[in-house]
């Protein structure tokens, strides 16, 4: 029986999220004090050997973005560095980040305080979408009640380390949770794309070198720092590590989040953790990883939910978001919805993405009418698609490639019949 | 609180923005920026309103028009979008008799769409101001609404 395994959600649900106490009284803030009396390089050399990869989608290795930004030469006098934690969670069919600064707010400050002693970062900004309420809320109470404990501000616990953090708030833009586009906003720019590389190690916030980490990435750091590298390492697969907080929406009877470690089956996580397919509808498709993710038809029911495999199948984990539908609903209804959203988001400033994004809404909205030519149409999909993915500036752009291309490889012929229905085109 | 003693709040760096431009505007008494706001955070930034404007005019979260009282945001993301969320603009339309985008002439709402608010396992789902609201079905829209008309009339407005 395959069960739950909590790291990042090991309090959720346990203790008084507005509580420092309650953090405290189940092991809280011991990990940093153990990180403190460790060799900084000690620390990233834990967490490279732990071989924790990014939970905000790209799945990088943590330990050595940490790595390059202690590295990075300075070549000023003044040598500042700056650890960042991407809490702008905008994926549809994301909510991993929220359940955590929702349910356990210190979890997310200590493992930043870990990350930035481990990288020598001396300030830090948590960015979180302005739509969060209740996440700002708690994460603002928990940064006051750690300043109040010493664990932030001057001279941590009496370490001769020193950091602060501050809450920045996003505005409603999607691309904001891109990295280089988020540290433009917290500069205070309009939300454009900057051109890599650099990467942010190197020259990131204010050109200086900048740690980002998402929020679960974080989270899972005072775990490694308590229970060691290998511990970690004993979880998950091979080459993804650890656990992964699923969050399953869409047609299942149960929708909600899980926390199990990475290589659970896509099966388990619809049929013993989201309660089985609603009404007992037959399973059609999963979209995994949000609208920048893709489709998985029933034959991938059963691939191991891991980057890399997922990866050898030319699907994405993504963010962990797990959009299941059934029969009864039509793929071009959910890809119409998807190209919509990229449409909207585009930020306008490369045109492949600007026009591409429209003129991929322009095809769709045809192949929802009585139109003839539908099998060109669906090749003109996957062609602009595919041009945008080669020319545009970055990820935004490069998206809608991964949806089209996996709904036309699994759905060419439910693409290539007049839909009967497509009342819910908006 | 007057918006001197806002923009005092905030250092005059260009960092500080987003957080100076969503406090000026929750404390408007339209729930947006007036071209006013814009000239002052410009000189208190020491930057031309253009940058002010530009800034201000890329993010969906500020508003330079007047709106109502309360901002209702309507999910229309992938997974609120196959729950049926055009059932959902269609009961809000119905009840409000505005379209997306305007403000009803009692000036209490506005009608706004919104990107994923990360309530997927609540679909289709909403926001009024800060309050978020899921499943949501004709009858409880028709609550919800009634409960914030109820509050707009008791408080004389």
């Amino acid at each position: 029986m395959i069960k739950q395994h909590h790291i990042a959600l090991r309090n959720v649900g346990r203790i008084d999220p507005a509580s420092i106490q309650d953090y405290m009284d189940r092991g809280g803030y011991d990990a940093l004090k153990k990180a403190l009396q460790t060799a900084s390089d000690k620390v990233v050399h834990a967490i490279t050997q732990s071989g924790l990869r990014g939970r905000g989608g790209a799945g990088f290795s943590t330990g050595l973005k940490k790595t390059y930004t202690s590295q990075a030469s300075c070549v000023l006098l003044e040598c500042m560095r700056y650890i960042v934690c991407n809490a702008d969670e905008g994926e549809p069919g994301t909510f991993k980040d929220r359940i955590i600064m929702e349910g356990d707010p210190h979890l997310l400050v200590e493992g930043m305080v870990i990350a930035a002693y481990a990288v020598g970062a001396e300030r830090g900004y948590i960015y979180i979408r302005g739509e969060y309420h209740q996440s700002i809320a708690m994460i603002r109470n928990a940064l006051v009640q750690a300043r109040t404990h010493g664990f932030l501000g001057n001279n941590i616990l009496g370490s001769g380390f020193s950091l602060d953090i501050e809450i920045k708030l996003g505005a409603g833009s999607y691309l904001c949770g891109e990295e280089l586009t988020l540290l433009e906003s917290l500069e205070g720019k309009r939300g454009y794309p900057r051109i890599k590389p650099p990467f942010p190690a190197e020259s990131g916030l204010f050109g200086k070198p900048t740690l980002i980490n998402n929020v679960e990435t974080l989270s899972h750091i005072p775990a490694i720092v308590i229970n060691g590298a290998r511990w970690y390492r004993r979880l998950g697969t091979e080459t993804s590590p650890g656990t992964k907080i699923f969050t399953i929406s869409g047609e299942v009877n149960n929708p909600g989040y899980a926390e199990v470690q990475m290589g659970v089956s896509l099966r388990d996580l619809i049929y013993r953790f989201a309660g089985g397919m609603k009404d007992g509808k037959p399973f059609k498709a999963a979209l995994l990883g949000g609208a920048a993710g893709t489709f998985v038809p029933e034959s991938l029911l059963d691939v191991s939910m891991d980057f890399d495999a997922l990866k050898a199948k030319d699907a994405v984990l993504g963010s962990g978001a797990v959009i299941v539908m059934s029969n009864d609903q039509p793929i071009l209804t959910m890809l119409a919805s998807i190209l919509r959203f990229f449409e909207h988001e585009s930020c306008g400033k490369c045109v492949p993405c600007r026009v591409g994004t429209k003129q991929l809404v322009d095809l769709l909205k045809r192949l929802t009418g009585a139109d003839d030519n539908r099998p060109d149409h669906v090749d003109a999909l996957v062609y602009q698609s595919e041009l945008m993915a080669k020319t545009s500036l970055c990820p935004l752009g490069q998206s809608p490639v991964l949806a089209i291309k996996s709904a036309v490889r699994y759905f060419r012929d439910e693409l290539e019949i007049p839909p009967i229905s497509q009342s819910r085109w908006r | 609180m007057k918006k001197t003693d806002i923009l005092e709040k905030y250092p005059a760096k260009m960092e500080n923005v987003l957080l100076l431009l969503h406090d000026l505007q929750n404390n408007s008494r339209m729930n947006c920026l007036s071209e006013k706001d814009l000239s002052l955070v410009a000189k208190h930034m020491n930057t031309t309103l253009s940058t002010i404007y530009g800034v201000a005019s890329y993010y969906t979260m500020f508003s330079l028009t007047p709106r109502g009282k309360h901002i209702i945001r309507v999910c229309r993301s992938p997974v609120c979008h196959c729950a049926g969320v055009n059932d959902v603009f269609n009961e809000l339309i119905g009840i409000l008799k505005i379209d997306v985008g305007a403000t009803t002439p009692d000036r209490l709402f506005t009608l706004e769409t919104t990107e994923c608010l990360g309530q997927c396992d609540l679909a289709p789902a909403m926001t009024v101001d800060d309050v978020t609201y899921g499943n949501l079905t004709a009858a409880s829209i028709a609550t919800i609404l009634g409960r914030y008309r109820k509050k707009g009339a008791s408080q004389g407005d």
